[in-house]
């Protein structure tokens, strides 16, 4: 009898002490333009990303158990904030990853620092995020805008493009582009001639190309993104801007967009990204399995920030054993990142996320050799280069 | 050289022109909205989805079949416009003895439905489309480079504008189906078909819409929401022009189009919102807009 008892408390004591986690469970909510202009980007294939990375993880195996929500914020701040506070509030959601769009992106880092949650920024691009509005609770892990301004903005003045003019889409991703961009063509030696504000979304960009045209500009940086720049594109194009001898800079391009454009339209342009799928047999593998999932189409960026946001924070969870957002958050920032997308990395004070970036040139239809073959690399910008240096960004949190 | 308000007269030229020719879509499709309206009782909220429809046709012949542009050109608003009639005999003349909130109801869902579909099966970020190359180049005018397509666009709008215009109010056709809207009791006893009249006005409308989306998928994004954008814009240029008056809504599209492209260039911020805001200033002034006929 004695024997037994000892048995069982033994068993019992294995039970117990073995799977560690087996009372986790996170709940993880893909906020992002399931409908709009941003819904190929991010949208659905930013859900299978997150999915790719449970599995990937092996998060059943390590007794931490997630489920994954999504929701449609429709590129609109008010209905960002009211979907963020429902599920912190009423639905157990422990962390919102993607959420594109700034303004929408903002509220949501607003809302989740309120609550002590985490918000893991994919599809958002301005570096706000990680500047004056940084947050003990927030990593921006894909690009930004003082990124891509300094990617594609840079390598357009080296070339001879020093004098520019903006079409900025009228909300603060499109001022955060157009002021970090100004800023990398000024202190570059270049100058800014002038800049015009159009509504978000538009449709028509002639009457303000032809201000760009008129203003005799050697560039013309597009701070938009979405249908706005795939339409300014067709557009510049149609009205002979390029044929003139003025040069586009697309700030922020996607391969959805050069993929909607066609390899006729879009050669040539430069853009900076911070994955594309053929780089590597890794990212090869990995976007072969995306794209059997997600209807053939490849994985843009923001759907690889995802995946590998969402895989450190699964990781920073299982090293603290635990998800309180203050523990994770520690976790995060003192672990160096490591998947098959942006290689090793690391999450800085400010919590930005720092990775190598690309410069692409977009192929000419005799180069590319199939359906999603569109990039040639022109450089490589190193993590230590590619993002804004901790002590300029003006956040609080860098002491 | 002098200049007004700070902008040389060539550059106000060129926009005044890059206004006409915007106009010219809200033309089109407001005409098409006002057709149907003025003699169906109809607020197709399904407009936009049309042109985008329009738009894609084009696309999908291209890309599976190989048929150009002007070929497009014809079968696109007749396909379209037969899909508009199938609608019409299924579903929206069920509603017609109703109050028109129900087939504002039922062609908005329909809207819903047709992008979600379009969505769903071929993304967001639409499929590129090229010009056609009769009307590739441009020319230069002094004060513009004006690409070919666009002059294209201006001279069909205009054409179908007016050939519309004259055939419902000043021929046979138009007078019976002016009659039909009127009292069809009286205009059926006459011998004539008139729920055959009004579906055929129907595909008609659903037609323009889509001609519309031919003439925009080279120079715009094709993409599933290509109409829900602009389907708002031509909303309130038909209630600027008057519910239902053909006239009114040609001359406010391309009116409309110019004051849009002005403020383009003096206010850009404001340029979505001008014909909102004159669109309520009319519906204070005049409430059965600029050229309706009653209140």
């Amino acid at each position: 009898m004695r024997k037994a008892k000892l048995l069982l408390a033994s068993v019992a004591a294995i039970l117990v002490a073995t799977p560690v986690l087996a009372d986790v469970s996170v709940k993880i909510g893909v906020m992002n333009d399931r409908s709009g202009t941003y819904a190929d980007l991010s949208g659905e294939g930013s859900v299978v990303a997150a999915r790719m990375a449970v599995e990937d993880f092996g998060a059943a195996d390590k007794g931490i158990d997630v489920t994954i929500v999504s929701a449609d914020h429709q590129n609109k701040p008010d209905i960002a904030s009211n979907l963020a506070r429902q599920w912190y509030d009423a639905e157990g959601v422990d962390v919102i990853a993607d959420v594109p769009t700034s303004s929408a992106a903002l509220a949501v880092n607003d809302i989740t620092r309120e609550k002590n949650k985490i918000f893991l920024v994919s599809g958002a691009a301005t570096s706000d995020l990680t500047g004056k509005s940084c947050s003990p609770n927030t990593v921006h892990w894909t690009y930004d805008t003082w990124s891509l301004a300094h990617g594609t903005g840079q390598a357009m003045v080296e070339t001879g493009g020093d004098s520019w003019f903006f079409l900025t889409a009228d909300y603060a991703f499109g001022h955060a582009l157009e002021r970090d961009t100004s800023e990398v063509v000024k202190d570059s030696g270049g100058e800014v001639l002038g800049a015009v504000r159009h509504p978000f979304p538009g449709q028509d960009f002639s009457s303000f190309l032809l201000q760009a045209q008129a203003s005799g500009a050697k560039v013309i940086g597009l701070a938009n993104a979405g249908a706005d720049t795939t339409n300014a594109i067709k557009q510049a194009r149609e009205f002979g801007i390029t044929q003139g001898g003025q040069s586009l800079a697309g700030l922020l391009i996607f391969i959805t967009d050069v993929h909607a454009l066609g390899l006729d339209t879009a050669q040539g342009l430069v853009l900076t990204e911070a994955f594309y799928w053929d780089l590597n047999d890794q990212t090869r593998d990995w976007a072969q399995r995306f794209a059997e999932a997600h209807n053939g189409s490849m994985p843009t960026m923001v759907h690889a920030g995802v995946y590998a946001s969402v895989l450190h924070y699964l990781k920073a969870v299982e090293a603290a054993d635990s998800k309180d957002a203050e523990a994770v958050m520690a976790k995060m920032k003192e672990m160096p990142s490591e998947d098959p997308l942006f290689g090793t990395g690391e999450v800085r004070q400010d919590g930005r996320h720092v990775h190598d970036m690309y410069l692409f040139q977009v192929k000419s239809p005799d180069e590319s050799k199939g359906e999603w073959d569109y990039y040639k690399t022109l450089a490589i910008i190193a993590a230590e280069r590619a993002f804004r240096p901790l002590g300029e960004g003006e956040c609080p949190l860098v002491q | 050289m002098f200049e007004l308000l700070g902008i040389p007269p060539q550059a106000l030229f060129g926009q005044l022109l890059l206004g006409l020719i915007n106009g010219s879509f809200y033309a089109l499709l407001s005409l098409g909205l006002a057709v149907i309206f003025g003699l169906l009782n109809i607020i197709n909220f399904t407009h936009g989805a049309q042109y985008m429809m329009g738009a894609f046709v084009a696309w999908m012949l291209l890309h599976y079949l190989g048929i150009g542009y002007w070929w497009a050109l014809v079968i696109v608003p007749v396909a379209v416009g037969l899909t508009g009639i199938v609608l019409e005999r299924l579903m929206i003349s069920r509603l017609y003895h109703l109050d028109h909130l129900y087939g504002l109801l039922l062609t908005f869902g329909l809207a819903l439905i047709i992008q979600g579909l379009f969505r769903n099966q071929y993304g967001i970020s639409g499929e590129a489309y090229s010009i056609p190359s009769q009307l590739v180049g441009a020319q230069n005018l002094g004060f513009m480079f004006l690409p070919n397509y666009r002059l294209w666009v201006i001279a069909v709008s205009a054409a179908v504008c007016l050939g519309t215009w004259f055939v419902i109010e000043k021929t046979r056709l138009g007078a019976y189906l002016r009659a039909a809207t009127e009292n069809p009791v009286l205009v059926g006893a006459f011998g004539i078909n008139v729920p055959r009249l009004v579906t055929l006005t129907y595909g008609f409308g659903v037609g323009l819409a889509a001609l519309a989306g031919v003439l925009a998928a080279p120079i715009y994004s094709v993409n599933p929401n290509m109409g829900a954008d602009l389907i708002i814009v031509v909303f309130a240029v038909v209630v600027i022009g008057g519910m239902g008056s053909i006239l009114g809504a040609i001359v406010t599209g391309f009116g409309l189009g110019l004051i849009e492209g002005l403020t383009r260039v003096f206010y850009p911020e404001g340029s979505a919102v001008v014909i909102f805001v004159i669109m309520a200033i009319v519906l204070l002034v005049k409430p059965a807009g600029l050229f309706g006929r009653t209140a």
